[in-house]
């Protein structure tokens, strides 16, 4: 691909990523980090080309930890993002008994 | 015969393409559906759809081979991220995304030596437009690599969290971000006539000891600042792994962490009032001010019965929340102190400063965690209005956002920082093991104010003993 080509998609995109996260509210801005850690876990795809074209034992080791790491960030990043925003979902069973706060001191309480 | 003609899709194909476009499309999805809290979790889910697309596709592309390697790397690096991301403590946050903040830099630091590898192997011209992207990246990758470990470091509790200063340390980083970039022009210049691996080598070495240096001297009060640039770093690097490669999932999925880096880092250098680099080079908070010099000032201090008199009885009531809270794991007894208050019918809110705690929005999270609904937290610039009609304001583990020297002392060494007002309501209570100063080094006018009353205890058993007490009255 033409360098000039990719400059403009590095270029489009920041917009479009200064656009889009500008909107995200500070109360989520953890689960951004670790949501934006998990999709930079896409540099698993390099450590698979890098494996891919090796044949020596330095470069497969190269290779097989950038894949290693690439596969936390991924995997990692994800379902930390998950546990945390279940978080912020308001739990329905909460919503409507305002008055029985029993429910919710359970809840809190499991440690 | 599905399985070969799988495993040969040519990278340049117009199927591959596509799917890498319907990949990160799905990225930017996910992240415009986590602009609130009920729909972030499905924005979740959508951006990792994108990354199974991506990865699929890869794994199907020709020349994918080494399966046995591929099957190491990404069964270890699944068993790790699983039970990490199961166990990881919410108050001990920061510390995981500046470790994946590591592994993914590292990740992109290997991918840049492994490609440089591969032209040298192949005996070929590296081509510029891939040499600067792969020198780019492998410097960025190994100083966020490095650097997250010690800020990772750091919140664990690994390596003091205070400033470590050497002497003419910011010569020495100097001298070594020249010599980098010195012996990186040097191997661009030999790119068609075989460059030197043991220089290439070298500036990997010196990029780490870069990043160790770096982040050595930030103290653990800036780390919300420091934690954001090194994501905004490493997002930097894989958009320009995605140029070495040619892979515009990567490209896109880069520059989307790196906006998200940069947004979070002018936010919290705003909301401290401080430039970037002052942050970054100041070594904030190193010094011994002499404002440390203990004054005899007289304070108020009370008991947890007289505090939850006090609470109990008012009509307002915001919660202050700062570091101490997630130290003391506090963030369930407070809730639990909110919900007396809140059956007596009293008002509750929650004030959370932009860099209360350790990293972008960790008050949030914490309390989210003890179920505290969104709605209660406040921001800085939606609280500090209603101030003044708060009957109480409850600090919790929280000091220098508090101070009103930020205001009121333009000597002060955070002159002009933006605080949460709590001088402005009508009581304070400040819950404190000590009267020690903050990570500013400084003392807080605040608790020698006539309106202030200081609970000294820590803070999750002040919170229950506070419940206890509201709830027998």
């Amino acid at each position: 691909m033409p360098l000039i080509t990719e400059i403009t998609i590095f270029v489009l995109a920041a917009f479009v990523g200064f656009e889009v996260i500008s909107k995200v509210p500070t109360t989520l801005h953890t689960p951004l980090m670790s949501q934006t850690n998990a999709i930079h876990g896409i540099v698993l795809l390099g450590g698979l080309i890098v494996v891919g074209l090796s044949n020596f034992w330095l470069d497969n080791l190269i290779g097989t930890i950038a894949i290693f790491f690439g596969t936390i960030n991924i995997v990692g990043g994800f379902m930390v993002t998950d546990r945390m925003l279940g978080m912020f979902v308001r739990k329905p069973k909460k919503e409507e008994p305002a008055e029985k706060p029993d429910a919710g001191d359970g809840d809190a309480g499991a440690e | 015969m599905t399985a070969p003609l799988l495993a040969a899709l040519d990278p340049q194909s117009a199927f591959v393409q596509a799917c890498y476009i319907v990949a990160f499309s799905l990225f930017i999805l996910g992240i415009r559906r986590g602009t609130h809290p009920t729909t972030a979790k499905q924005g979740n889910l959508i951006a990792a759809t994108g990354m199974v697309i991506a990865v699929a596709t890869t794994l199907a592309l020709k020349g994918i081979g080494n399966w046995g390697l591929i099957a190491i790397g990404m069964g270890g690096g699944a068993i790790v991220g699983v039970v990490a991301s199961r166990r990881v403590q919410m108050t001990a946050m920061p510390q995981m995304v500046a470790l994946y903040n590591g592994v993914g830099g590292g990740a992109v630091a290997l991918i840049a030596w492994g490609e440089f590898r591969h032209f040298l192997a192949l005996g070929e011209a590296i081509p510029l437009d891939t040499f600067v992207p792969i020198l780019f990246s492998m410097v960025i990758g190994s100083v966020s690599f490095w650097g997250s470990n010690i800020a990772f470091g750091k919140l664990q509790g690994l390596i003091p969290g205070q400033p470590v200063k050497v002497p003419g340390q910011q010569v020495l980083n100097g001298l070594l971000l020249v010599g980098i970039v010195t012996v990186c022009i040097v191997l661009g210049f030999d790119h068609d006539s075989g460059p030197s691996q043991g220089l290439f080598i070298a500036v990997l070495i010196a990029a780490a000891l870069l990043g160790n240096l770096f982040v050595l001297p930030i103290g653990g009060a800036d780390m919300p600042v420091v934690i954001s640039l090194l994501n905004a770093f490493t997002g930097l690097s894989a958009a320009a792994a995605g140029i070495e490669l040619d892979n515009t999932a990567l490209i896109v999925a880069g520059t989307l962490v790196g906006s998200s880096g940069t947004i979070l880092t002018l936010a919290m250098a705003t909301a401290m009032n401080r430039s970037v680099p002052n942050i970054l080079f100041a070594g904030f908070g190193a010094l011994p001010t002499g404002a440390a010099e203990a004054e005899e000032r007289p304070v108020t201090s009370i008991g947890a019965q007289d505090a939850a008199i006090k609470l109990a009885y008012a009509d307002s009531v915001v919660i202050v929340p700062g570091y101490g809270m997630a130290v003391a794991q506090a963030q369930h007894a407070v809730k639990e102190m909110a919900n007396e208050l809140e059956k007596r019918g009293v008002d509750v809110a929650y004030a959370i400063h932009p860099v209360a705690g350790r990293m972008p929005g960790h008050m949030n999270v914490l309390l989210a965690e003890a179920d505290v609904p969104y709605e209660e937290l406040k921001e800085m610039d939606d609280i500090n209005p209603e101030m003044p009609h708060t009957d109480v304001a409850v600090v919790i583990g929280a000091n220098d956002v508090t101070n009103p020297a930020a205001k009121d002392d333009p000597n002060s060494p955070i002159a002009g920082m933006p605080i949460i007002e709590v001088d402005e309501a009508q009581q304070v209570i400040v819950i404190k093991r000590s009267l020690s100063p903050g990570f500013a080094g400084i003392d807080n006018d605040l608790f020698y104010n006539e309106k202030t009353s200081m609970l000294f205890s820590d803070a999750k058993q002040a919170a229950a003993d506070i419940a206890a007490e509201i709830e027998n009255l």
